[in-house]
């Protein structure tokens, strides 16, 4: 293997990485207050649908067109979050049904298709995408220039976000009442933490990054929108979560082996590497099934990181 | 747009209050500015030549294999007078819906099989495939050229095959390296797939995607692309060679006007360059007078039936003979070697036909 043949399928690790690095950052923010949100998929469909639109009726220059369209998705995105927030904390149903209820309504034959058609912007040109901006002129390196230095700002914000998540989650105060919210409502409770309102934000962040993912879709991976074009990348976001063991450093390096096997096998053909082209398209999934299958018989017995409280509703007359 | 001819018996039969219903099955959503589109266009022919005297319906993002047999019986349900199924996948649904109600007209795509009531219709795509790798061809500067192919399967392998062989008619050096996305709409899997070639030293691209996600990846690259179904210059102005395109409409208008009219018999239609439907996307900006002048005149050699692709002497990519001299392939026989049976590629092509 060449060199040049590693730089590439490292980037194209990173391209396809960065919806899940977001939309798996929103997840595991959400799953850490103890909510369980398995609305993701909707919630991405629903942020890639209206950051197009709203890219495609703005005027003027388009860093500002983009940068408007991708706080749109990520409201879009935290607005469905909101539906799942009212329905799991404060009515306090099922939060599996309910998420799963969100994915369905927006899902591929749902509200974000809907929408996609009444807006009209199927078959559109995208009039704005993001482009590679190469940082402090740094992207003509050998190697680590392409991977580091040449990549859309969507790529920049999610390490940005990495690190912001991780900070917070393990050195702020706020980081600390999260997790003890999502091990302990009822101890975080008596000490005066407010539950539902630490729930309701971290399950509204968590769909507006998931909101912000599915516009990488739109506007950074291919400038169209057309009925669920996310392929399913929430559920591996979902699955994601586990594999990095609730750990946002882990969860990136996860997102981008995703990446990585999902390119890889377009990569290995283009270089006449003869193999079953099926076996490559379905090993993001197969791995997910490895990784849900492997973490949770883990967990059984150690339950690593996994948030106590994840999928319970909290009541506090309950006690 | 012909106009539909109908008799005075179905003039009288068919009106605004009973519309004939003509139902169309799509693998896409008609917002995907390729195959599927194409077909939409068709519909909205349909549409209006008939006006009201017609109902059109249509179902999106059918998936191919046992699930398309419910949307069949919802179409019947709600009426259906004749289905469209518009990809090869459909095929075993429609033949088992074909027997089980045999008052519906049903219309595969790209198949092969027939029924009184079930007829197939496509056109000769690799002809216009054969003039798109002559463009191709013509462009590439380092005789590498990458293909972004959905399925292993036979029309997409021999459209693979009348590409090459177009390619190499105006540059005998070229390859053709594939990449199967196994998918026929998928823009993100789409790109992967063209930046994988793109990575891998093409210069030119061609797809037989139906996105035009492909050029958008060689605009960017700064390298030319060649499109399928639909004109999709738009996309990418200046990538743009051209592409093989479909015109589906008035094969629909005729058809329905047929079954309206109640003389609508089985067929295998495989329609052309020669008759309309196969029809050849306006040239890009960068394509040379010169070349221009080549295809048009393969085009007018293919419409005149003076020059089929297929026509041996044809080696296959492992050196054997594919198709001897002096032999031109049939369209379709059930046994034997035909243009729908060509499951192996043409010398010249980098890439497994098995997928």
């Amino acid at each position: 293997m060449n060199t040049d043949l590693i730089v590439a399928i490292v980037v194209s690790a990173i391209a396809y990485g960065t919806p899940l690095v977001l939309a798996g950052l929103g997840e595991l923010l959400t799953e850490r207050s103890g909510v369980l949100n398995l609305g993701v998929e909707g919630m991405m469909l629903m942020g890639a649908v209206t950051g197009f639109f709203v890219s495609q009726q703005l005027g003027g220059p388009g860093w500002a067109v983009l940068i408007v369209a991708m706080i749109v998705a990520a409201g879009a995105g935290g607005l469905m979050a909101l539906i799942h927030a009212f329905l799991s904390i404060t009515v306090r149903v099922n939060q599996i049904v309910s998420g799963l209820a969100l994915t369905i309504f927006a899902g591929a034959v749902g509200l974000s298709s809907y929408v996609g058609q009444v807006w009209g912007i199927g078959g559109q040109h995208g009039l704005h995408q993001l482009n590679r901006v190469d940082l402090l002129g740094l992207g003509e390196l050998p190697v680590v220039g392409p991977i580091l230095f040449d990549q859309d700002p969507f790529v920049y914000l999610s390490w940005g976000l990495v690190v912001l998540v991780a900070w917070y989650l393990y050195r702020t105060r706020f980081g600390l009442y999260l997790r003890a919210v999502g091990e302990s409502p009822r101890s975080a409770d008596a000490m005066g933490i407010n539950v539902t309102r630490y729930r309701y934000v971290h399950t509204v962040v968590g769909g507006a990054l998931a909101g912000l993912g599915g516009a990488y879709f739109t506007l950074a991976i291919a400038p169209i929108w057309t009925d669920g074009l996310t392929a399913g990348a929430g559920w591996i976001a979902i699955a994601l979560v586990i594999f990095a063991f609730w750990r946002p450093d882990v969860l990136l390096i996860g997102a981008y082996l995703f990446g990585a096997l999902s390119s890889l096998g377009f990569t290995l053909q283009a270089h006449g590497v003869q193999m079953p082209s099926e076996f490559f398209s379905s090993l993001p999934y197969l791995m997910t099934v490895v990784v849900l299958a492997g973490a949770s018989t883990t967990l059984a017995r150690r339950r690593i990181g996994t948030p106590a409280s994840l999928g319970v509703p909290y009541a506090r007359e309950e006690g | 747009m012909p106009s539909p001819v109908l008799t005075a018996d179905a003039l009288s039969k068919w009106t605004t209050s009973n519309p004939y219903k003509a139902a169309f099955i799509y693998v896409g959503a008609p917002s995907d500015a390729g195959w599927t589109h194409a077909h939409e266009v068709g519909r909205l022919a349909v549409q209006a030549a008939f006006g009201g005297r017609v109902q059109t319906m249509y179902k999106e993002n059918v998936p191919e294999g046992p699930q398309a047999a419910q949307v069949v019986t919802q179409l019947i349900n709600q009426g259906a007078n004749i289905i469209f199924a518009t990809s090869f996948g459909y095929q075993d649904t429609l033949v088992a819906a074909a027997k089980a109600h045999p008052n519906v007209l049903f219309e595969q795509a790209t198949g092969t099989e027939q029924l009184p009531n079930l007829a197939e219709y496509y056109g000769a795509g690799e002809n216009g495939d054969y003039l798109s790798g002559m463009a191709a061809g013509a462009a590439t500067k380092n005789g590498k050229i990458g293909f972004v192919a959905p399925y292993p399967i036979p029309e997409v392998i021999r459209e693979i095959d009348a590409f090459t062989m177009g390619a190499r008619s105006m540059n005998p050096n070229a390859t053709v390296r594939v990449v199967w996305t196994n998918t026929w709409f998928d823009p993100a899997k789409e790109r992967q797939a063209a930046e994988s070639l793109v990575a891998a030293g093409v210069d030119v691209l061609g797809d037989g995607q139906d996105s035009p996600t492909t050029g958008q990846v060689a605009a960017a690259a700064g390298l030319k692309w060649t499109g399928y179904d639909s004109n999709q210059e738009s996309f990418a102005p200046a990538a743009w060679l051209t592409a093989t395109t479909y015109n589906w409409g008035p094969y629909y208008i005729n058809d329905i006007a047929a079954a309206m009219n109640g003389t609508w018999k089985t067929h295998f239609y495989y329609g052309g360059l020669n008759d309309g439907f196969v029809i050849m996307a306006p040239f890009g900006q960068s394509v040379s007078a010169a070349t221009q002048a080549a295809i048009l005149a393969k085009e007018a050699e293919i419409k005149a039936g003076t020059f089929d692709p297929f026509t041996g002497p044809i080696t296959k990519q492992d050196g054997s003979i594919g198709v001897p001299a002096g032999t031109t392939l049939p369209v379709y026989t059930p046994t034997g070697l035909s243009k729908y049976s060509i499951n192996w590629f043409v010398q010249g092509v980098i890439g497994n036909p098995a997928g």
